[in-house]
């Protein structure tokens, strides 16, 4: 259900860094440890969207597996469930390499050429 | 028409980070340490609140910024107590009605008299997704799950069980009368946030409450720490 919350985000993050423009694709990373449903993003992305310069801009998300490691023997590991001590020694002193993402890594925007012809 | 491709590499709630920092340069600048309450509607976060706060805590000023999506009833529970309470309606935005994030907080600054007091108990909105996402400039995060609940929530609400660092398990009085498996809600605890603090408590009665004013007491005398 945070979904909404985030797809607001994501837009405000958008349409501050386009300036302006017309934004035609935006792409961001999701780590699975943030629980976020890919269609229910893309669904609010679109409402979200309505009246800004992301209105009808496509909402590309890569998804980052969690991968885990633990800091006392060094295993790393990629949970299937929200486990987060370590499966070989039991440790919870675990570090997170992956997972844990939620960025906007780029836009696409649409410009106008440029009239440097002459008339 | 060209299309052209712009890096933006921000985290998407980078907006909400920079004016979470802000309050908690405000918060350190007056002195005042920081905990954001939160859990499910219904656990028992302001009858814990009413427990912890009705004797006061020794040597502790404490002030409470109520959230919630309208009316306020929890603040007029609280205002009887003597602490300075703060309501904070939530019904005024697009997609923020279910949480608290750093802006609200920031609105309602004004309100409080940060002189007047060490800590500040944010009461977020009854919610186990949103508010995880949110941080509003707290120097630590606690949340109430209450036996009620069940033994699975923090293998289905990961996210809010590791951001906390203090677990108040409520309700305790009702276990001779729910299907709630102590020893497994642990275990499962013990999975998603490993070794995280909790405490067994009934804040309708007033058990172990006593450990929940003791890790304020401790958030209350940390060294302020770069947000």
């Amino acid at each position: 259900m945070h979904e909404l919350s985030i797809a607001s985000a994501v837009v405000n993050t958008a349409v501050k860094h386009a300036a302006g423009r017309r934004v035609a694709v935006v792409t961001m990373t999701t780590g699975a440890l943030r629980q976020v449903v890919p269609a229910s993003l893309e669904f609010y992305f679109e409402i979200v969207a309505r009246d800004t310069v992301c209105e009808g801009a496509r909402l590309e998300q890569e998804l980052v597996p969690a991968r885990l490691r633990c800091e006392d023997c060094g295993q790393e590991w990629e949970p299937e469930v929200p486990a987060f001590r370590c499966p070989g020694c039991a440790s919870a002193r675990v570090e997170m390499l992956g997972g844990n993402e939620l960025e906007v890594e780029s836009i696409e925007i649409e410009e106008e050429e440029a009239c440097i012809a002459p008339r | 028409m060209h299309r052209t491709k712009v890096k933006v590499a921000t985290d998407a709630l980078d907006a909400n980070t920079t004016i979470a920092a802000a309050n908690r340069h405000d918060f350190d600048h007056a002195g005042v340490k920081v905990v954001n309450l939160m859990s499910a509607p219904g656990a028992g976060k302001t009858t814990l609140l009413e427990r912890a706060l009705g004797d006061g805590i020794e040597g502790l000023r404490v002030g409470v910024l109520e959230g919630d999506v309208q009316g306020s009833m929890d603040a007029d529970r609280l205002s009887v107590l003597h602490v300075p309470v703060t309501q904070l309606n939530t019904d005024n935005g697009f997609g923020g009605e279910c949480h608290l994030d750093a802006n609200m907080v920031r609105s309602a600054l004004p309100e409080i008299d940060l002189d007047e007091i060490d800590m500040l108990l944010i009461e977020n909105v009854g919610n186990l997704v949103c508010p995880a996402e949110f941080r509003v400039g707290e120097d630590a995060r606690a949340m109430v799950s209450s036996v009620a609940e069940g033994e699975d929530k923090p293998l289905k609400y990961p996210l809010m069980f590791r951001t906390c660092e203090f677990v108040v398990v409520n309700k305790i009085d009702l276990l001779p009368y729910v299907d709630f498996d102590m020893d497994r809600f642990l275990a499962n605890l013990d999975q998603v946030n490993p070794g995280v603090e909790h405490a067994l408590v009934s804040a309708r009665t007033g058990e172990g409450v006593d450990q929940f004013q003791n890790w304020l007491a401790g958030v209350a005398a940390r060294e302020a720490a770069p947000a």
